[in-house]
């Protein structure tokens, strides 16, 4: 025990573990706190709102799908229902703004008291067509019945009219956003605490065997029903903060798009590390925001990355990263350099290649009412050659076939070098499974 | 009362339809142990390609021509993207239908714009077959009819007699004894999926005039094909029938009549705010499915026909 090695050792990896867990919180309020207070303008306060947002959003849908393997295809419900009881809250009885959230949590929960009570009879696919059903009822409903949600103007909330607090009176975007921001942190540090408890643990029992879960004492539908209703929690919360950030709840806020949304994000980052939804959130936001104001094509963009991470690395983003830093911290960064390098290069000829392909197309069918795209004032590099290349489909054609091939040789390279990798590593001491 | 008749088969007509998605859902599911988000994107895919078949060479020929592409485009997902993602799990295969379904809805999108769509029903099939005391029932629909009955037959007499048939149902339970014996199950699944989507792409082109053909045909269709999947019994083709024919049937009755909700519950003695007793059947009938849904799982989980598995 006294030996003086593996005391210095210890202490040498205890502060880097330490930096190892703290890393991403800080990286997360780097990212929310600062921007604001470098380029103070109104679009970034709202597309950092929205990140925010989607985080909570993704965090808790990855209770179900990654803690628990419950696919569901209706999270939207909850947090759309709760915003919903928390917007009807605030607009009658008066509650402070600063608590709005946690009564749209409460409201999220109690659909998930009455949903889940339907919907965890059953695991598995059957599990996924339930929620998808109840969450077509939920936005059928929404349209359908009166006084609802307002038909389609929605219910609307004044943020600035409720009690100031601390001279706060919300009203002003960044007040808003400051509110925002330090309940997606008090919700995602809830849910990190959260997965730390035995009940999560239980539950990644039931969702790796539940035979033998059951086997041991914790009935498995119990523990999901638990986990949907925690998870609806935290939903209900996150659409109270979109209510915060747009000051309205419309039949949108329920919609399938929205689920798919929050589906797409979490798989795109990853299920099995805690902080896999909330890279996806990242990327789905820019996607819905920044690619979205640059080009019309950006869902099928979002479907095409959607595709290449399931088949490339079905444990999203995160494990991708993960996978990678290990393998380079065990054969350091010169001999993987190759590999990589050729890697890189055909990933970016390809999606110049499907680029320059897509946006000729939208612009073809939909060129007519919409030449912003042509015309170049995105900014982004595929643009401009757009311009000189346009109008002609042979040249275009030609380059899209020149970049296809030139990406498919990169992919060549990237493949050999990746074998010799494997060869030499299989030649030493171990190898580390992976394929790509 | 006289139009009941009409109403019951346009239900029947409309439920058959409904079978020849879910049958093909079915199929595939209990064939790869996936479920197809992406096949109402294939009905889509039909419905646009059979508009533009028919544009060209007539109604007879796109449908003929729009499932056989349909289907191969459904084989060349199995072969290329499904199988690579098969080892690591049914939820990546879920998932990957599910990105093919917004591609899908996409490319449609690129390839037919945005507006909608009608296609034309020939000659010989517009007017109406019959009168049923004043209700026309329409020529159309009768072909819809014929044509999902035929095809089902002809599905289960394939799958009943034939040797390829054998070699599917035997794939279906026991996959790695007919390997040993020197099938090509691989090749199999990619024909089980192939045949699913060309069964949705038909059941495109055949559907395509009743309704508008426009990119949101496959959300408004899709759900439903799922919740009749799930009302029958996931992986039951009898239980999928029987849902389809009860889904449609009920929805096109709901539409058809003008009985409002405060009628149906004075029935009860029950009532609700004046507002809620104004609305009509025919305003809840989009509900009506999930609301099957949500009753069928509180008192029979499994569905009509499926099978118990309660730690699924």
């Amino acid at each position: 025990m006294r030996d003086p090695g593996a005391s210095s050792a210890l202490s040498a990896t205890a502060p880097r573990a330490v930096w190892r867990v703290l890393a991403p919180w800080l990286a997360l309020i780097l990212f929310l706190a600062v921007p604001p207070f470098v380029w103070p303008q109104s679009w970034l306060l709202a597309y950092l709102a929205q990140t925010a947002t989607m985080i909570v959003f993704a965090l808790s849908y990855n209770l179900l799908l990654g803690e628990t393997g419950l696919l569901s295809f209706g999270h939207a419900a909850y947090s759309g229902l709760g915003a919903l009881l928390a917007a009807q809250v605030f607009n009658r009885i008066g509650v402070p703004l600063v608590l709005l959230p946690l009564v749209g949590g409460i409201g999220g929960a109690l659909c998930g008291v009455l949903f889940g009570f339907v919907s965890t009879r059953r695991a598995g696919t059957a599990f996924a067509m339930i929620t998808l059903g109840l969450g077509e009822l939920v936005a059928a409903a929404a349209w359908t019945l009166p006084d609802w949600f307002g038909g389609e103007a929605g219910v609307a909330i004044d943020r600035g009219s409720g009690a100031s607090w601390a001279s706060w009176s919300f009203g002003p975007a960044r007040e808003a956003y400051a509110l925002i921001v330090v309940w997606c942190l008090l919700a995602s540090g809830a849910m990190f605490a959260l997965s730390r408890t035995p009940f999560m643990r239980v539950a990644n029992a039931v969702r790796d065997n539940p035979v033998r879960a059951a086997a041991i004492g914790c009935y498995p539908r119990r523990i999901r029903y638990g986990v949907v209703v925690v998870s609806a929690f935290f939903a209900g919360i996150s659409g109270t903060l979109a209510l915060i950030n747009v000051e309205l709840v419309s039949t949108e806020s329920v919609g399938m798009m929205r689920s798919g949304a929050v589906l797409i994000a979490t798989v795109i980052g990853g299920t099995a590390v805690f902080f896999g939804p909330v890279a996806g959130a990242v990327v789905l936001t820019f996607f819905s925001v920044a690619v979205a104001s640059v080009t019309r094509a950006w869902l099928f963009y979002l479907g095409l990355f959607f595709i290449v991470v399931v088949v490339i690395s079905p444990d999203g983003l995160a494990g991708f990263v993960q996978r990678h830093a290990a393998r380079v911290a065990t054969h350091g960064w010169q001999r993987c350099r190759a590999a990589y390098l050729w890697g890189t290069a055909a990933a970016l000829l390809w999606t110049a290649a499907v680029v320059l392909a897509v946006q000729w197309a939208y612009a073809v069918q939909f060129g007519s009412d919409d030449g912003g795209v042509f015309s170049g004032t995105g900014g982004a590099g595929g643009m401009g050659a757009l311009v000189w290349l346009g109008g002609s489909p042979l040249t275009l054609g030609a380059v899209v076939f020149m970049l296809a091939a030139l990406g498919g040789v990169a992919a060549h390279y990237a493949i050999r070098a990746q074998a010799r990798l494997a060869d030499t590593l299989s030649s030493a001491t171990h190898t580390d499974g992976d394929e790509r | 009362m006289q139009s009941f008749v009409i109403n019951l088969l346009n239900g029947v007509s409309y439920g058959l339809l409904l079978f020849m998605l879910s049958a093909g859902l079915t199929l595939i599911f209990s064939m790869l142990g996936v479920l197809n988000f992406a096949h109402a994107g294939f009905y889509m895919l039909g419905a646009y390609v059979g508009f533009s078949v028919a544009a060209r060479a007539g109604f007879w020929s796109a449908l003929v021509i729009a499932p056989l592409v349909v289907g191969l485009i459904g084989a060349g997902l199995e072969r290329w993207l499904l199988r690579r993602v098969r080892v690591h799990g049914h939820l990546a295969e879920l998932l990957l239908t599910f990105g093919a379904a917004y591609l899908l809805g996409e490319l449609v999108k690129l390839g037919w714009g945005l507006s909608p769509l009608s296609a034309t029903v020939p000659a010989v099939l517009d007017g109406p077959l019959f009168t049923v005391y004043g209700a026309a029932f329409a020529r159309y629909r009768a072909f819809m009819m014929v044509v999902s009955l035929a095809m089902l037959g002809l599905l289960y007499a394939v799958l009943r007699v034939s040797k390829a048939g054998l070699i599917v149902r035997a794939a279906l339970t026991h996959a790695s004894a007919v390997e040993a014996l020197g099938h090509n199950v691989p090749r199999v699944f990619t024909g089980v999926f192939a045949a699913g989507t060309a069964l949705a792409a038909l059941a495109g082109v055949i559907g395509a005039p009743l309704f508008v053909i426009e990119p949101g045909m496959a959300e408004s269709l899709g759900s439903i094909v799922f919740v009749v999947v799930v009302i029958g019994g996931l992986g039951s083709l009898s239980g999928a029938l029987a849902a389809s024919l009860l889904v449609g049937c009920v929805q096109t009755l709901a539409v058809a009549s003008n009985v409002s909700l405060g009628d149906v519950l004075s029935l009860f003695d029950a009532s609700l705010p004046a507002q809620w007793d104004a609305l009509t059947l025919a305003q809840l009938a989009p509900l009506i499915p999930y609301l099957l849904l949500v009753a069928m799982l509180a008192l029979r989980s499994r569905g009509l026909f499926g099978r118990r598995d309660d730690h699924a």
